[in-house]
């Protein structure tokens, strides 16, 4: 597309600041990171930067430790929705049987249903189940994904019938022409639906509070909230440290799958 | 009793309307048998229920003397050429083509024979480590058929394997299915809705309308003696022309325009109180000579093929073709004469489309043939 150069600088204007009204909150916490409690207080420039947060974050809290619950938590959830819904979504496309399209429409209809309104029967289950304060109490309630479901089946239905037919004539399986030739076909999708996955679970947070009462297996966007009201008096440049320490993570995934990502939301909807 | 046998196998989705209906049919050890009709005749489907993927609704299928009607189709010992060629994306040519001697647990070593046999027999033998999103048509055609050759199946069955290829390909690859064919030895199924494809490849033809079968015979067979309308206008390229006729006194009077003398008394009777239709083939439509039957036509479109040329002319309501050896220089508008001879003529029964009488001169020519 070409466009006067007037035009087009004040496009480049208006979209760099909004890009810098939307990344404002994070640059601040980045910069208060480095500063000292003094200067955050007062709103001043800052006189020195250091690395002093960061190191009491690690010392004043079990960083490592809920780093590594989350990062156990968020992998768990990840495996587990993309073996459940790729099974799911494989019946769906490739078995027949009576009433299937009914039953993916109300599957999909669940999709309506937030997750805040079925927060306390969930609670209930894994109280009973006396999974409070374990790894299965904050990974399986979110294996079942009526999203990931619905994305894989798409991108299955791409898969021409005739590749399940000539495997059929080869004598192959179900489930092994599943492993074999679906899942490396569909490879695109699955690792957008991991990354997808991935990041929400990473940023989860009503959930792990409701259903962890101590440090054991609390993942870090608890402890985040705790490094918050441990004092009366809010350590930001702590706080922001750990909060950049958060979102390494994220940015790593993003930065190494974004084209991944972007390749399968939107795959299937131009063709 | 054939290798293949059909009887009185139907099909019905839904237990509604039959798609398919009565088919009786047996098929030869060897043969390359062709089943063509138009799209929605139902000869995919029939394929596909040989092949074991879609259920039987009625009658018995037998494979080999052995009832086959619930068999899943691995067990039918039968490979089968898509027309997509459903050729595995994530796999090489190699794994393509040995997929499936490895769900049969073949051992290595007899994988490996036999896929160099088949990669060199089909001409892949550079290409094995490609992925087929890199190979052409052509190619990704060849693998499809490397993989029904390596199985060893002696039955093959085709469903439309040309049809997403380019013209010249395709001939090519016409002769090279028919040669591999006959080389192996193999059964070969093949659907086509293609009549040029199944006149030149088929020993024998099935022709299938709306589920049921119009015509089983070999090739010249059908274009001779086409058993009704429906098969006269389908094989055969142009399409035979059609008349409606009828006998005043002795004249033969097509369409209310041609009147033909006609004096073959023994088949007069035949013909006495019915509304016929007449169709004659193009080629059978000569320059007229002065003989009898030379009607004039004014030239409504020229189509010049080098070797040969097509004229078009009205006949009543009906557009009829000419075919012409050589190059006439002929233009639209202009009056010719052209001979149409009664021997040259099949006739069909107008309410039922069923052939009564071939062209007579036809059964000459077979004499001649033979």
């Amino acid at each position: 597309m070409t466009m006067p150069i007037s035009k087009k600088i004040l496009f480049y204007f208006l979209l760099s600041i909004s890009a810098l009204v939307v990344f404002a909150p994070a640059l601040l916490a980045f910069v208060m990171s480095f500063m000292d409690n003094k200067d955050i207080m007062t709103g001043s420039l800052p006189q020195s930067l250091s690395f002093d947060n960061y190191i009491k974050a690690f010392e004043q809290f079990p960083l490592l430790k809920y780093l590594l619950n989350s990062f156990i938590v968020a992998i768990a959830i990840t495996i587990g929705q993309l073996i459940l819904s790729s099974l799911a979504a494989y019946a769906f496309v490739f078995l027949e049987f009576k009433g299937r399209d009914l039953l993916f429409f109300l599957f999909i209809a669940t999709m309506m249903v937030p997750f805040e309104a079925s927060i306390i029967p969930n609670f209930h289950i894994i109280r009973d189940l006396g999974w409070i304060d374990q790894y299965p109490g904050l990974t399986v309630p979110f294996f079942a994904t009526a999203f990931g479901t619905f994305l894989l089946r798409q991108n299955f239905k791409q898969i021409p019938k005739e590749l399940r037919e000539a495997s059929q004539i080869a004598g192959m399986g179900d489930f092994k022409f599943y492993l074999k030739v679906v899942l490396p076909v569909a490879k695109t999708s699955l690792v957008t639906l991991g990354a997808y996955g991935f990041l929400t679970s990473w940023n989860m947070y009503l959930w792990p509070l409701l259903s962890t009462t101590n440090d054991t297996v609390r993942t870090v966007q608890i402890g985040l909230k705790q490094l918050q009201t441990q004092e009366q008096l809010n350590d930001w440049g702590v706080i922001m440290s750990g909060a950049i320490i958060v979102i390494i993570p994220t940015m790593i995934l993003l930065f190494l799958g974004q084209k991944q990502l972007q390749k399968g939301l939107t795959e299937g909807a131009i063709k | 009793m054939g290798y293949i046998e059909l009887m009185d196998i139907s099909k019905s989705y839904n237990k509604q309307s039959d798609v398919l209906n009565g088919i009786d049919l047996q098929i030869e050890k060897g043969e390359f048998f062709v089943l063509v009709g138009p799209s929605g005749s139902g000869k995919s489907t029939l394929l596909r229920m040989i092949a074991g993927l879609e259920d039987i609704s009625g009658g018995t299928l037998k494979i080999n003397g052995n009832i086959v009607n619930h068999l899943p189709p691995k067990d039918r010992n039968l490979s089968m050429v898509f027309q997509n060629y459903a050729l595995y994306p994530h796999l090489t040519v190699e794994q393509n083509i040995l997929f499936g001697l490895n769900a049969k647990k073949i051992d290595k070593a007899t994988q490996k024979k036999r896929l160099l046999e088949t990669a060199e027999m089909m001409g892949l033998s550079d290409l094995l480590k490609r992925k087929p999103r890199e190979l052409s048509g052509g190619q990704r055609q060849r693998v499809a058929l490397a993989r029904a050759v390596v199985s060893d199946a002696p039955l093959c069955l085709m469903d439309e394997p040309l049809s997403n290829l380019d013209a010249k390909l395709r001939a090519n690859m016409r002769i090279e299915i028919r040669r591999l064919q006959k080389k192996l030895g193999l059964t070969m199924i093949y659907v086509t809705h293609d009549q040029v494809e199944a006149m030149t490849m088929g020993d024998r033809i099935m022709v299938l309308n709306d589920g049921i079968i119009q015509q089983v015979g070999e090739p010249i067979a059908l274009y001779n003696k086409p058993s009704n309308l429906f098969v006269a206008t389908f094989i055969g390229s142009p399409k035979m022309n059609l008349g409606k006729a009828k006998l005043k006194e002795s004249n033969l009077v097509i369409e209310d325009v041609f009147t033909i003398p006609f004096n073959h008394e023994q088949i007069l009777a035949k013909f006495q109180n019915r509304q016929l239709v007449v169709g004659i083939r193009a080629e059978h439509i000569p320059h007229g000579a002065e003989k009898d039957g030379v009607q004039t036509v004014e030239i409504v479109n020229v189509e010049q093929l080098g070797n040969e040329t097509l004229i078009s002319f009205e006949v009543g309501s009906k557009l009829w073709t000419a075919k012409w050896l050589g190059q006439w220089l002929v233009g639209v508008g202009d009056r010719v004469p052209v001979q149409i001879s009664v021997e040259n003529m099949c006739f069909f029964d107008e309410d039922t489309g069923n052939l009564i009488q071939a062209a007579t001169s036809s059964l000459k020519r077979e004499v001649v043939a033979i």
